[in-house]
């Protein structure tokens, strides 16, 4: 399978099942929407009168070298990977997400969280269940040594003492385990003061700051309890903490909604805020909601990506990354990882304030996909193997999509809330996936050309 | 080649084998949290 497409005045061409990209020019781009494997080894004979708007020399000699690299498994490779997915089995549990808090000092219009309690009453974990995290990530993760916990809510910060806690019990406990800890946290930002700076700098390998770009759009959406501007809050809190991270991973992330599809302008408002790694997705809501983004704005969502990609692409000075536009062709994840994707519900779980585990933070509160509690020590394993088996080949109309390799059949619990079903990607999803897929790809071809000179 | 330039190294096959030690970063542990994105994720095992 191949998918072909322009962009940045590149013709490009991922070759699906080798990962294979490769830039062509316009007869090698016309030709591949005439020919399908297999090759032969003699250009067709009909192919020169197929694509007379070409010299005969060039059709002959374009297809030698299509069929140089059809030899080399770099195009129309077949597509041999299912039979690693019938052997899919669960993994061990190396990842959480813990809501230290189910309680959050903003009350974002969109927050999937709803606005902090996750539909329950508001809390705080406390410490003793953060410790027991640990313990069930130590003696749930086999021989996995690199452990990720994400402090979440809510809002962590509600919950400072309980992540001092769990950090220093984890730091206390995980060489004699034979386990690294990697600390992250996704927070709000209102909370942040010189203390909690210095600490989230250096324990947190990685920190998301929650932001949605323009003063207005963030003032919008994300509301204080006393009316006040949250970005004025914030802001400096976030600059204040990436200009003393150094080298550290972080993002500022926005959420866009159907109130801001020129969301080009708030990734690169963030930019001028001093921020260089950003991102912005869409909103997850009910498509009631006002600011909930319909198939009708596709068109328009498109056309700010594709924005988006060329001011990036010519930017000489004041560079950034942003999230969804990084693909790394070369060291990225290997095929078995590309199957299943993110791992919710089998090596990545999230627990709440009172321990119940869920298969991830957005499957929370949700009743039927609780797996267990730490108090009670239940962790049911059917939910677990279900998870282990829902692949790429498993959810309806990946098999068939040239992008599965890159999003490994999507989110699970977008698929759930959107279509009921975890094995049923939702289209919405799916198409700002691959376009923002296509930008990454054409970034990419992009570097490499300007890296040859 | 005149026609074509592949910018990369094609060989998703060959991580096939030997994949799935599961070092790597879960993906919704980065800058995600409500879609999926797991190409830009690195492969700890080569580093």
């Amino acid at each position: 399978m191949i998918h072909k497409f322009r962009q940045l005045g590149y013709n490009i061409v991922l070759d699906v099942n080798s990962n294979g990209v490769h830039i062509v020019d316009d007869c090698a781009y016309d030709m591949l929407g005439i020919i399908a494997p297999p090759m032969a080894e003699e250009c067709p004979a009909d192919l020169p009168a197929r694509l007379s708007q070409y010299p005969e020399q060039d059709v002959r000699s374009t297809y030698a070298e299509l069929y140089e690299l059809y030899k080399e498994g770099a195009l129309f490779a077949e597509d041999d990977y299912e039979k690693y997915s019938g052997t899919m089995v669960k993994s061990p549990v190396k990842s959480m997400c813990l809501n230290v808090a189910h309680d959050c000092n903003l009350r974002c219009e969109y927050c999937f969280a709803q606005t902090g309690d996750f539909g329950g009453e508001r809390c705080i974990m406390t410490p003793e269940t953060g410790r027991k995290a640990i313990d069930f990530l130590i003696e749930n993760s086999g021989n996995r040594e690199n452990i990720e916990l994400d402090f979440f809510g809510g809002e962590p910060l509600m919950a400072w003492d309980t992540v001092v806690e769990t950090v220093n019990y984890a730091r206390s406990i995980e060489k004699q385990h034979g386990k690294n800890f990697r600390f992250t946290i996704t927070t709000n930002g209102v909370l942040l003061d010189d203390e909690k700076i210095e600490y989230i700098n250096r324990e947190m390998s990685n920190c998301v700051l929650s932001l949605d770009g323009r003063r207005e759009v963030t003032d919008r959406i994300r509301k204080t309890l006393n009316g006040k501007s949250a970005y004025d809050v914030i802001v400096p809190k976030f600059q204040k903490l990436v200009r003393s991270r150094g080298e550290k991973d972080y993002y500022v992330r926005a959420t866009f909604t159907k109130y801001n599809l020129d969301f080009t302008d708030d990734v690169l408002h963030m930019r001028d805020l001093g921020f260089e790694q950003l991102s912005a997705e869409p909103v997850v809501t009910d498509l009631n909601e006002p600011y909930a983004i319909t198939t009708d704005d596709l068109p328009r969502v498109f056309s700010e990506y594709d924005r988006l990609c060329e001011v990036m692409a010519n930017r000489t000075e004041n560079k950034f990354n942003f999230f969804h536009f990084m693909v790394d062709l070369d060291q990225g994840p290997c095929a078995i990882k590309r199957l299943r994707g993110c791992g919710c519900g089998n090596d990545y779980v999230a627990v709440d304030p009172h321990g119940d585990i869920y298969p991830c933070h957005q499957f929370v509160g949700i009743e039927q996909w609780k797996m267990g509690n730490l108090y009670d020590g239940t962790f049911n394993n059917d939910i677990k193997e279900y998870f282990a088996k829902t692949h790429v080949y498993s959810k309806e109309g990946c098999r068939d999509c040239w992008a599965k390799f890159f999003c490994s059949g999507g989110c699970n619990a977008n698929s759930f809330i959107y279509e009921g079903d975890v094995h049923k990607p939702h289209m919405l999803s799916c198409e700002m996936q691959r376009k923002r897929l296509e930008c990454a790809l054409a970034l990419a071809a992009d570097r490499a050309v300007k890296e040859q000179g | 080649m005149k026609h074509i330039t592949t910018i990369n190294k094609a060989d998703l096959k060959a991580t096939a084998a030997k994949g799935g030690c599961g070092k790597c970063q879960s993906s919704c542990q980065s800058a995600c949290k409500t879609s999926c994105t797991v190409a830009n994720q690195k492969c700890e095992a080569v580093k």
